[in-house]
């Protein structure tokens, strides 16, 4: 008989990989783009540093899966339904508004999460969990600190930036909701409740969007799906660039 | 005592006298340091062209970082393009010693009137193309920069002692990329010879024009801003790439490459100089496009800079405690 | 011809390791002093090569002008019982 009941924590770990390994493609498409020659550094160094926790989280779970999936496999050949990350971070990057207001609301989700995640009883969970907070915090410095810069900056820059706010704060829900693979990891120790984390963030929020003279918005509708695989058009597109090559070419090693 | 215009004129032979000296005695140069103007101008148009050839350079790889086939080869290319960037911050940051600033330059180069290296605008059409950039631009590029770390002027050799260092896995990780294409599928082999067979010619170019027509050369070797010639240079790159071609079992697009045991140096065929010179002026196959990027990315960056500036004029910078 | 959105230079200094003094590696533009710090540490320390950064605009350094280095630096020279090798201890004697 096939086991059928694989292990929650490979979904689950696969979920942090994925935020980290889509919200850093995104990011890359910068280098070379970016406001200021100092802003291709910092951005290719945050992408760096996602990259590189999606690295250590999609290598888990495949060791986790036991079924011969490795970094790559997980990367390159998957389709979009397979991917498991948060709708926020597969959001277009737009202007540079936009991506501070996404990195801003996923780093501070992800530093908060990662704090949880230091703790549990699942000794990697906990060890990489302790080695990427530190990263993320840089990342909720910098994000946070463009989006006081622009909120607070010229009229059009807060007029840029709010827009941004309105169109991304529909997915800043998600990364709070409780399912049953969360559930199963909060009774095994191994994760915490993310709705937990809702206050705290939106604490922090608050005061960095008074900072900002950023308006939080009264639409309380907010999407969800990517954590169970149903994700928004754009990844689609985002997985068609990043998977052609080794998708094309199946059986080479590169 | 002689009239104003004559004390001027020995004044600045003294000073003339004191900055050749100098050079002579291989002491480095410094911002404060006398110089004369024509070593000025010759710096800042080196020193910001190769800037902008950093800069321009990120273009042609950074097309390939969201397309990297594994996470491996896509962080070692965010990497080296990142570096770019760095390196490029370090060299008009040596300029702006001189006295030009970085915003003067950078509009020189968007108003097309300043140079970067012409092999960016040649087109990265397939992967193993990221591989060849690495091997041979990067194999030229650190030919052509090791010298400059031994430069009369200080800020220069400083920035340029640091992308050496800093720069000696871009190479590696090019031939790295083309040794697992070289011997990997049959796809692959011809996609690693076929980039080999475009970037060639372009890379042995990027020494610049022949000695006999080089117009700086000899002024920049008496300045210690050169210190080889270009012929010299491209020698060398051609005796250390073309073994290294071999090693990977792929073939240098050049029926009249021949080795001369009496000379102890690889013979090549004749260059193209019609084609140097006509992507230098403007008609490579890229050199729009990668203009027009960077112009971009300056413009539709504005509304953030002026941001910053406001942002920080509100708040008083100068007092704010970071 | 100053245009409002240009960003002050900023010149970099970094201590490569604790107990070591801090040396300047180049500059940067940035908007405001966090900004530059954060800059300086992207553009100048990707390799590890620092446990601590100073940033100083560019404006506010002031430096000795080599015309006047002879008269600044020269008198410094021939002073050679500052050192204690210029003196003699006697045979025989510790501590000194």
């Amino acid at each position: 008989m096939i086991a059928t009941a694989r292990d929650p924590r490979v979904e689950y770990v696969m979920r942090l990989g994925d935020n980290a390994l889509v919200l850093a493609q995104r990011l890359c498409a910068w280098i070379a783009h970016a406001p200021v020659m100092e802003e291709d550094v910092a951005l290719a160094n945050v992408s760096l540093d996602l990259f590189g926790q999606a690295r250590l989280w999609l290598g888990y779970a495949g060791e986790l899966e036991g079924a011969g999936r490795d970094e790559d496999h997980f990367a390159f050949h998957r389709a979009a339904s397979g991917f498991r990350n948060v709708l926020l971070v597969e959001r277009p990057n737009g202007d540079f508004a936009a991506t501070t207001v996404r990195g801003y609301f996923f780093d501070l989700w992800s530093y908060l999460a990662l704090g949880e995640l230091a703790r549990s009883r699942d000794e990697r969970i906990a060890a990489i969990a302790g080695k990427t907070r530190k990263e993320t915090a840089y990342h909720l410095r910098r994000s946070e600190d463009w989006l006081i810069r622009l909120g607070d900056g010229t009229p059009e820059s807060h007029a840029r930036t709010q827009h941004a706010v309105n169109d991304l704060w529909r997915y800043t829900g998600e990364p709070f909701l409780r399912d049953e693979i969360d559930a199963a990891m909060l009774d095994a120790g191994v994760g915490f409740d993310p709705a937990t984390l809702l206050d705290p963030w939106n604490e922090r929020v608050r005061s960095a969007f008074s900072a900002a003279t950023l308006a939080i918005p009264s639409d309380p509708w907010m999407q969800r799906g990517g954590k169970s695989g149903l994700h928004t058009e754009q990844l689609s597109y985002l997985l068609a660039e990043m998977q052609a090559l080794p998708r094309s070419m199946p059986e080479a090693a590169w | 005592m002689s009239d104003g215009i004559e004390g001027d004129a020995s004044v600045s032979d003294e000073r003339e006298r004191a900055f050749n000296e100098r050079l002579d005695r291989s002491l480095k140069i410094e911002p404060t340091n006398w110089m004369p103007d024509a070593y000025r101008k010759t710096l800042v148009r080196q020193i910001s062209q190769h800037a902008h050839s950093e800069i321009v350079g990120m273009l042609p790889e950074g097309n390939w970082i969201t397309r990297a086939p594994s996470l491996q080869r896509k962080l070692i290319l965010l990497a080296k393009v990142q570096d770019e960037a760095g390196h490029g911050l370090y060299l008009y940051s040596a300029a702006e010693t001189l006295g030009t600033p970085r915003d003067e330059m950078v509009a020189a180069l968007h108003a097309g009137k300043a140079k970067y290296s012409s092999i960016f605008n040649y087109p990265t059409l397939q992967w193993a193309d990221v591989g060849a950039i690495g091997w041979l631009v990067d194999g030229a590029a650190i030919i052509n920069q090791i010298p400059i770390t031994r430069c009369s002027y200080g800020p220069y050799a400083r920035a340029m002692v640091r992308i050496c260092k800093e720069e000696s896995f871009h190479q590696r990780q090019g031939f790295d990329i083309m040794w697992t294409l070289a011997h990997g599928t049959p796809e692959q082999h011809a996609m690693a010879q076929d980039a080999l067979d475009r970037w060639w010619w372009p890379a042995v170019m990027m020494f610049g024009p022949p000695d006999t027509d080089s117009t700086h050369n000899e002024q920049s070797l008496r300045w210690k801003i050169k210190l080889f010639t270009n012929d010299e240079l491209r020698q060398k790159f051609i005796d250390q790439t073309v073994p290294q071609a071999e090693q990977l079992g792929l073939v240098i697009p050049d029926p009249h490459l021949r080795w001369n045991a009496e000379k102890e140096h690889y013979e090549i065929g004749s260059i193209d100089w019609d084609e140097f010179y006509r992507v230098i002026r403007g008609d490579g196959p890229c050199n729009k496009d990668r203009l027009q990027t960077r112009i971009e990315a300056w413009e539709e960056g504005a509304w953030v800079r002026e941001a910053a500036a406001e942002y920080a004029r509100k708040r008083g910078a100068q007092s704010a405690s970071p | 011809m100053k245009k409002k959105h240009e960003w002050p230079q900023w010149e970099v200094f970094v201590r490569s390791e604790a107990g070591l003094a801090h040396k300047h590696v180049g500059s940067l533009h940035a908007a405001d002093a966090r900004m530059a710090l954060e800059n300086a540490r992207d553009v100048y320390t990707r390799r590890n090569e620092g446990v601590s950064i100073w940033v100083v605009k560019s404006d506010d350094v002031y430096a000795t002008d080599p015309s006047e280095s002879e008269e600044f630096f020269d008198p410094s020279e021939g002073k050679s019982y500052r050192y204690p090798t210029y003196y003699h201890v006697p045979e025989g004697v510790k501590h000194l």
